[in-house]
């Protein structure tokens, strides 16, 4: 069933993942892995609960270490020894529960542990922060009503919006988003789909989006695959596939007849 | 923090909604008062205290509005705001220190057991200061090496310091072997542990608003796997606020016993520990950590510093005294929690 899409030549290649295994104990989570993803490209990660989609993201972001196959960041075989090395590598995360501080306004959580200080006097550079974080919010076309708003005050797709900027902010190369649409509402999912198409625009990001809604997967991404029991079973450009028959794979093997 | 706070006003109207048809003046003003006592939750606590101050210069006769009675209220003031600043600072990142009040006991008898040991004053003052930061030291490395709760760690290292100063002191309390204008700085002027007490505060406070370790500690009790997640060292951030916290309440325990000329055994101890931390809860300061403000510590121990020469003055005894704190560190708490609740969603 492997179909394999080609992406743009290897120069553009942010990442690639080459014949990754990963076993806790006895259960084989990750079989023989095999991606890559362009500059200016996201690639929509989908499958069933289980299917090992939360371990490779962690992989990637250097928090496991795959017990087989290689990894190229840029075409450079790369061991990611852990999250701070893959960060420093420009491979940057939206974790799930997001990162944010809800009690610090929105300014200081895009700069958070990146403050920006006075010399010698090392106070807060609060103006420049502000502007900064105001600047880097339009840049992407981010509506918060003001950046010295709490974060804890504001709605999720709102909250999610700054966990992805703050990222993009950091110079980031290749954004790994984990399910960032599990628990918002339909507007504000579309709000999140429009910023991820704005930053792709932008051409110097690569993405990869884990999605359970095939929707909004296939409205968004250049490219899908399924994992499916730790293997990657289906490689495809989005406009040559549908809902329909992303649905028709996922569930294929638990049709009650089959 | 003042600064963050001044364009909060405008977008109340995030999710869109229309603004309500504007009711009576009157109740608007109404309505922009409790705005500002939600935000600053500081100037609730100023209000109260203002309010105690006009109750007892009337009831007091006329002994409340006196210098010397000034001078009392800043003996109970200055150490219960110094060592309550930094403990507001612990509780913002999610810790406590009971053992403040018995380092606040220990730190004189350090410093006496240097002199007798033949060290010069300053070196002696300087000695004992390093012993109370290495406490705190402790505390904080046990609490995060070990993963131990703060509430157990300086619960234990309060008892431990306790006996400590028994034994030193023999029990017994010995005159400060401080002379000279050392002696006139660390307490033996009349004011100099107020000048102290606010200097120290107004360290704190920028120390918390300005800089970049005021962020972390806020982050690190706010939510400490996202400050680690963001690469903020929480461990450090920790142990260092315990170690500023029992190093001023060493400080102060100094300051305080050189003002009374007599380093005492008795002093301190969990009067001087539960009233310091009444008095961040008092101010604001979230018991979870998270949020809180110095100044805000500081005008809860002027509260309770007013209440309890009040209550002398017009001769309410002691026990009724224990009573109002009681009362007033519940009530401060459930209005914490309440204007927590307001705030979310008057600004929703």
């Amino acid at each position: 069933m492997t179909t394999e899409a080609t992406g743009a030549g290897t120069g553009t290649e942010v990442i690639r993942v080459e014949h990754v295994a990963k076993r806790f104990g006895p259960v084989t989570a990750l079989r023989d892995i095999n991606l890559h993803v362009d500059r200016g490209e996201i690639l929509g990660l989908i499958g069933d609960n289980g299917a090992g989609k939360s371990t490779l993201i962690k992989i990637l972001t250097g928090f496991h270490r795959p017990d087989s196959g290689r990894i190229l960041v840029e075409g450079q075989a790369t061991r990611l020894r852990s999250v701070a090395h893959a960060r420093s590598l420009g491979i940057e995360t939206v974790y799930q529960d997001l990162a944010l501080i809800d009690g610090l306004p929105v300014y200081l959580n895009l700069h958070l542990n990146k403050e920006l200080i006075h010399r010698p006097l090392p106070f807060l550079r609060r103006r420049e922060m502000r502007r900064l974080a105001r600047e880097a919010l339009d840049s992407v076309g981010i509506e918060i009503p003001s950046v010295t708003a709490e974060v804890g005050q504001l709605s999720g797709g709102q909250r999610q919006a700054i966990a992805v900027a703050r990222s993009v902010h950091s110079e980031a190369k290749l954004l790994l988003l984990d399910e960032p649409l599990a628990a918002m509402g339909a507007r504000e999912g579309t709000q999140i789909l429009r910023l991820l198409r704005r930053l792709k625009q932008r051409g110097d990001l690569a993405i990869i989006l884990i999605a359970h809604n095939y929707s909004q997967i296939v409205d968004v991404c250049d490219r899908v695959n399924l994992l499916q029991h730790g293997e990657i079973t289906f490689d495809r450009r989005a406009a040559d596939t549908s809902v329909a028959e992303l649905l028709e794979l996922v569930h294929a093997e638990y049709r009650i007849d089959a | 923090m003042a600064e963050a706070d001044a364009d909060t006003a405008a977008p109340a109207s995030a999710a869109g909604r229309p603004p309500r048809p504007g009711p009576g003046s009157a109740r608007r003003a109404g309505t922009a008062l409790l705005r500002v006592l939600v935000r600053r939750r500081e100037l609730s606590i100023v209000l109260v205290t203002v309010a105690a101050v006009i109750y007892f210069t009337a009831a007091g006769g006329n002994g409340f509005n006196t210098t010397n009675n000034y001078h009392i209220v800043m003996q109970y003031f200055a150490p219960w705001a110094i060592i309550g600043g930094a403990e507001a600072l612990l509780l913002i990142c999610g810790e406590i220190d009971l053992s403040a009040g018995f380092v606040f006991t220990f730190t004189p008898f350090a410093l006496t057991s240097f002199y007798d040991a033949g060290a010069t004053v300053p070196m002696a003052l300087i000695g004992a200061l390093l012993v109370a930061a290495g406490v705190g030291l402790v505390n904080g490395l046990i609490r995060m090496l070990f993963n131990l709760p703060s509430f157990i760690v300086t619960l234990g290292m309060g008892f431990f310091l306790e006996g400590m100063s028994y034994i030193q002191s023999r029990g017994e309390p010995v005159p400060p072997p401080i002379g000279g204008g050392l002696q006139q700085v660390i307490g033996g002027w009349r004011w100099s542990e107020l000048i102290w007490a606010l200097a120290i505060i107004v360290v704190l406070q920028i120390a918390l608003s300005a800089t970049r370790y005021g962020v972390y500690i806020q982050a690190a009790g706010g939510n400490p796997l996202s400050a680690a997640e963001s690469g903020i060292k929480v461990g450090r951030v920790k142990v260092a606020t315990f170690v500023i916290t029992s190093l001023l309440a060493g400080f102060t325990g100094i300051l305080d016993q050189v003002r009374v000329g007599s380093f005492d055994p008795t002093s301190g101890g969990n009067t001087t520990m539960f009233m310091a931390v009444a008095s961040a809860v008092i101010g604001g300061t979230a018991l979870l950590g998270g949020s809180g403000t110095v100044v805000g510590a500081m005008f809860g121990a002027l509260l309770l510093g007013v209440i309890n020469d009040g209550f002398n003055l017009i001769g309410v005894n002691a026990a009724a005294f224990d009573v109002v704190i009681g009362i007033a560190v519940i009530v401060a708490m459930l209005l914490n929690a309440y204007l927590a609740s307001l705030r979310k969603k008057a600004l929703r």
